[in-house]
């Protein structure tokens, strides 16, 4: 029986490994083919690279324009995340703690608000801001992530202050805290897992977003990482070389971080699923 | 005069607190929103600087655009499948990878990895899968199966679409399963293999009723997003061939970008939002009466 046991166990893990290889067999394949030419990639996409070639590399960096693509992206997302964390923080609880029927009532609307697609707001969002000359400028785009992300993390961020004692706060109070000093000395502190779960469902979106920024940047400069891909291969539809560097570089950053942080991120999603 | 300076001190704390998210949702959301609703009522083209007011005008256009409605029933085609298709696959995988395997989390942090990649790369990565790396498997095979690309085919194009859908979300959604599962009681199922049940009874009248509230969430994510694919759509298969796999969100950004038929694009938006949110809380109502009390 336990040997029976034993050898169920063992067949779960060979099928679940071999599901895994499955799963990212498509990312092992852009590894083995970004350092391959042209020529050895089409007639087989399945074999090692003859030499370790980073000619494919050289070339994607430059045609994306990868660094100012990265510096982009890494600025609207870490501006984006900071504003939106902070910001719903304090509106969160300024709702819990206030509790009137016109906080109450905003609090439904932005709620209700989440189930709006975004298709249905971005022609208009286009021609608003592009009438007020606010297009193409990546300040523009944070503040839209904070439009966006905010009810989300406001809902989060709500169930949580709850569940702080309001005596925490009054003590602060007591001894001389402003209802600001509270909140960054006390409350904010407090809600730190809740902040995390905000930010890394929040970069995991920004990050990687790419129907919004197209629509508003659109001078080549200000593109983001995503954006960038999308134009390079464009362009460059036959270097499948290139290509396949170009597109594995554009996931190295993310993979990166998910290497060190991975127990947080799954966590993090974890959390942001029970609210 | 103490009453005035509290007036104003309260004030100036709810400013501080909700004015810049409050102020930055209602103009990037609720005003372009209501003020979608207003455009769709006239015939503006995206260049001129005055519109007419055309009435319904747009709307009976949307409801003679037959693209449109052959893009959204097959959206609904593609949801339906891939919701389903995508919920199964994370259920198993989490059922499998919490019961005490050895390097669990190990997997699952290996299935979780397509999430960490927006649309637009993955559909570049598998649109070379399934127009090279397969193609020259089956040219060298012999498997007629994978002899031509599946992208230049309508129906297997449709297909390649769900593919990728389910291995992008399964993780994602196996991770909020695992979630659920972690929270269903430990002495209960304990209770239950005293009493001689199976694992398969375990989890139809057990397991399975109890992670209701697991199923809402992911149904209800699951919806939104394949309802609203657009970067995988754009770069798998750019709609083609022929339009055959044009999703609506698809559709409606080239009403209006492509086509400058802004006031048409921005009714069939709303046509869908509409839609969408119907079947969304239609969703969530009816799964909520199956939750059971732990």
């Amino acid at each position: 029986m336990k040997r029976l046991k034993a050898s169920m166990e063992w067949s779960k893990f060979i099928v679940l490994l071999v599901g895994l290889i499955a799963f990212v067999f498509p990312f092992i394949l852009l590894i083995v083919n970004s350092f391959k030419e042209n020529k050895a990639i089409t007639a087989s996409p399945l074999s090692l690279p003859a030499s370790f070639n980073l000619a494919n590399y050289e070339s994607a960096f430059t045609k994306m324009n990868y660094v100012s693509g990265f510096t982009n992206t890494v600025i609207i997302t870490v501006l984006s995340v900071l504003l939106i964390s902070v910001l719903a923080a304090m509106t969160a609880h300024f709702f819990v703690r206030n509790q009137s029927k016109f906080n109450q009532y905003t609090f439904f609307l932005m709620v209700a608000a989440m189930i709006i697609p975004f298709q249905a707001i971005m022609i208009p969002l286009v021609k608003v801001y592009g009438n007020l000359h606010l297009l193409d400028n990546k300040w523009s785009l944070i503040y839209m992530y904070l439009g966006f992300g905010s009810p989300l993390a406001v809902f989060i961020y709500h169930g949580f202050v709850k569940s702080i004692p309001a005596e925490l706060e009054e003590a602060a109070m007591i001894d001389g805290c402003t209802r600001t000093q509270t909140f960054f000395r006390i409350v904010f502190p407090v809600l730190a897992p809740t902040s995390v779960t905000i930010a890394i469902l929040n970069v995991l979106w920004i990050w990687n977003d790419f129907l919004l920024p197209s629509l508003v940047l659109t001078s080549s400069e200000q593109r983001t990482l995503p954006l960038s891909t999308f134009y390079f291969y464009g362009t460059y539809t036959v270097d499948y070389g290139p290509l396949m560097a170009g597109l594995l570089l554009t996931i190295l950053p993310v993979l990166i971080v998910y290497l060190f942080a991975q127990k947080f991120i799954i966590q993090g999603v974890m959390q942001g699923s029970i609210k | 005069m103490i009453s005035e300076k509290g007036l104003w001190s309260r004030l100036w704390l709810r400013l501080l607190f909700t004015g810049p998210t409050l102020f930055a949702f209602a103009t990037v959301m609720i005003v372009p929103f209501l003020y979608g609703i207003y455009l769709t009522f006239t015939n503006w083209d995206g260049i001129s600087t005055t519109s007419t007011m055309v009435g319904f005008e747009n709307y009976a256009h949307v409801w003679k655009d037959a693209v449109f409605w052959k893009s959204f029933y097959l959206t609904l085609k593609y949801v339906v499948i891939s919701v389903a298709l995508v919920n199964v696959v994370a259920f198993l995988l989490a059922y499998f990878l919490s019961s005490g395997l050895r390097g669990q989390s190990f997997f699952r942090a290996g299935f979780f990895i397509p999430n960490l990649v927006g649309g637009i790369v993955l559909g570049f990565v598998w649109q070379f899968i399934f127009s090279n790396v397969l193609v020259s498997i089956g040219q060298k095979s012999g498997i007629a199966l994978f002899g031509t690309s599946w992208l230049a085919e309508p129906d297997k194009a449709f297909f390649a679409l769900i593919i990728v859908t389910v291995w992008q979300y399964a993780g994602y959604m196996m991770v909020i399963y695992v979630a659920g599962l972690m929270n269903v009681p430990k002495d209960i199922m304990e209770a239950a293999s005293i009493d001689g049940a199976t694992a398969f009874r375990k989890l139809r009248t057990m397991i399975l009723p109890l992670m209701v509230p697991s199923f809402i969430v992911c149904v209800f994510l699951s919806l939104q997003r394949t309802f609203m694919v657009y970067d995988l759509n754009l770069t798998l298969t750019k709609g083609g061939p022929f339009k055959s796999t044009e999703m609506v969100s698809m559709h409606v950004y080239e009403k209006a970008f492509l086509s400058r038929d802004y006031g048409v694009g921005q009714a069939e938006a709303l046509v869908l939002f509409l839609l969408v949110a119907g079947i969304t809380l239609l969703q969530v109502y009816f799964s909520k009466k199956l939750e059971v009390e732990a």
